[in-house]
């Protein structure tokens, strides 16, 4: 048996110190002791992408990261990512073209979709795919969620273009 | 939950090389390493990981990194398949190790996923280990009380889950020797899965070529999914070394494969899919080294 370890880490922003067990999951970390449930479990075992978070700046999948491993990271999750009222340009596109249906899957498609797009990706459909390859959804069938991330692609080339 | 509790398991972070190389060297039979855990998180998640003690490794700087010499490609234990993928030198002269970390798991299992994790986690269905074999890879294993010891690759799984290193040992690089460059060599990978992202294979194929003068010079094939273990299959390499490559040299090879490969049936795939997949691909791949 062990007992819980401080954590302390910076999630969306905020520096937090919770006190959790070592090995607990990020996952129920961020959605027990932080109520950020906007975090959603899956199948707890990486195959399904709706425990996606960024650490660091990287996309992984919280269910299979220990509380101990995040001593020090700075966390973004789904709660982080509209800046106020201005919800992010892929926030947008999912509402626009209907992205989104029971909502489970959607945090972390859409993390996945801003972390393809941090990473230069465009609206090419074959590279959406691959980028969105870790998440399922069982609503949609994928193609408005395809569909919302090359909208969400092209948004962000105008303003990039403009800006 | 059918999960187990997390306070069932203890984990700890010396945060340097030394301190876990103590914690190893004190009570080998202890702790278990967790690098990026994406093998060991996963039995946890589905209530499988027996209760134990774990010493993470992830981020400790002397496993992290790729260094290039004129010799060789020293790929430390921790860099991800996303690092692999990034990095100028591999995409130069180790495309089939660039295509494996491409199409292990998915992007957010590409972050975090381990090259150490994948060959110390020793299963016979990995992607990585077949181009590893075909590069003469070694690897680096560090300890305590035995510094830094380098061993081939290959024959360092010697079963199924069993591998010669010590418990008080770490995996802290593999050493991929650089080939020619340009690099004349015919290199060829293929990973046949349920989906391209996801799925494990039902059977991965790694293999690498050189022709002179007409005369096959140089020759690594290494499979998974077949056997075991990750498998070199040297019968197939002795029947095509130092020949030419005609329609009787091909069927030969083919008919060699049974001496190297003992796939099985299991969740994933048949036995009879497997050898048959496994003849085709080496097929595929003695064509197109004919017609070099
Ligand atoms: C959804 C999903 C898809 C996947 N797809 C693939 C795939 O397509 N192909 C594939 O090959 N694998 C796949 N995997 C398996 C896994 O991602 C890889 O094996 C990965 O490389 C493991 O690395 P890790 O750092 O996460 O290992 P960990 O889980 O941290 O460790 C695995 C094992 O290696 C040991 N270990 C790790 N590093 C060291 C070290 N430096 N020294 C000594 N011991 C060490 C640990 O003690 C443990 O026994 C998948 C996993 C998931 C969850
Ligand atoms: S809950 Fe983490 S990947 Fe499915
Ligand atoms: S919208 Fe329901 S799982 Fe994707």
């Amino acid at each position: 048996m062990s007992g819980p370890v401080e954590i302390a880490f910076t999630v969306n922003g905020e520096a937090k110190t919770v006190r959790a067990v070592a090995m607990a999951r990020l996952l129920d970390v961020l959605r027990e002791d932080l109520g950020l449930t906007g975090t959603k479990e899956g199948c707890g075992e990486g195959e399904c992408g709706a425990c996606s978070v960024f650490v660091d700046g990287t996309l992984v999948n919280s269910c299979l990261i220990p509380a101990l491993q995040a001593v020090g990271t700075s966390i973004e999750t789904i709660e982080g990512l509209a800046k106020g009222d201005a919800l992010h340009p892929v926030q947008e596109a999912f509402i626009a073209a209907g992205g989104a249906q029971c909502g489970i899957c959607t945090p972390g498609m859409i993390l996945a979709a801003v972390s393809y797009l941090r990473d230069g990706g465009d609206a090419k459909e074959a590279s959406i795919r691959e980028a969105l390859a870790g998440n399922l959804c069982r609503c949609t069938g994928y193609m408005k969620i395809v569909e919302s991330v090359a909208r969400a692609a092209a948004a962000i080339a105008r303003e990039e273009r403009t800006s | 939950m059918l999960r187990a509790a997390a306070n069932e398991y203890e984990l700890v972070a010396p945060g340097t090389l030394g301190g876990v190389l103590d914690l190893l060297a004190d009570d080998p039979e202890g702790w278990t390493p967790l690098a990026g855990g994406t093998d060991v998180m996963v039995l946890l998640g589905a209530g499988k990981l027996p209760p134990g003690r774990f010493v993470s490794i992830w981020g400790l700087p002397e496993l992290r990194g790729i260094a290039v010499d004129d010799d060789a490609v020293t790929i430390g234990a921790l860099t991800t398949y996303a690092e692999v993928q990034a990095d100028a030198t591999c995409r130069a002269e180790l495309p089939m190790l660039c295509q494996a970390a491409r199409e292990s798991g998915a992007a957010a299992i590409q972050n975090r996923g381990t090259l150490g994790g994948n060959i110390v986690n020793a299963s016979p269905a990995a992607d990585s280990p077949p181009p590893l074999l075909c590069h003469d890879a070694e690897l680096l294993l560090v300890s305590r009380d035995g510094g830094e010891r380098r061993v081939p690759y290959d024959g360092f799984h010697t079963g199924y889950k069993r591998m010669s290193m010590r418990p008080d040992e770490l995996l802290r690089a593999i050493r991929i020797p650089r080939r020619p460059r340009p690099d004349p060599a015919l290199h060829l990978f293929r990973k046949v899965g349920t989906r391209a992202a996801q799925a494990i294979s039902k059977i991965c194929f790694a293999a690498l070529a050189e022709v002179r003068e007409g005369k096959v010079a140089h020759v690594r094939l290494a499979m998974g999914s077949v056997a075991p273990t990750v498998v070199r299959c040297k019968a197939v390499e002795g029947e095509i070394a130092g020949r030419a490559i005609d329609d009787a040299r091909i069927a030969a090879a083919v008919a060699a494969l049974d001496d190297d490969i003992q796939p099985i049936d299991d969740v994933r795939s048949t036995r009879h899919y497997r050898e048959r997949v496994a003849r085709n691909l080496l097929e595929d791949f003695l064509v197109a080294l004919a017609e070099r």
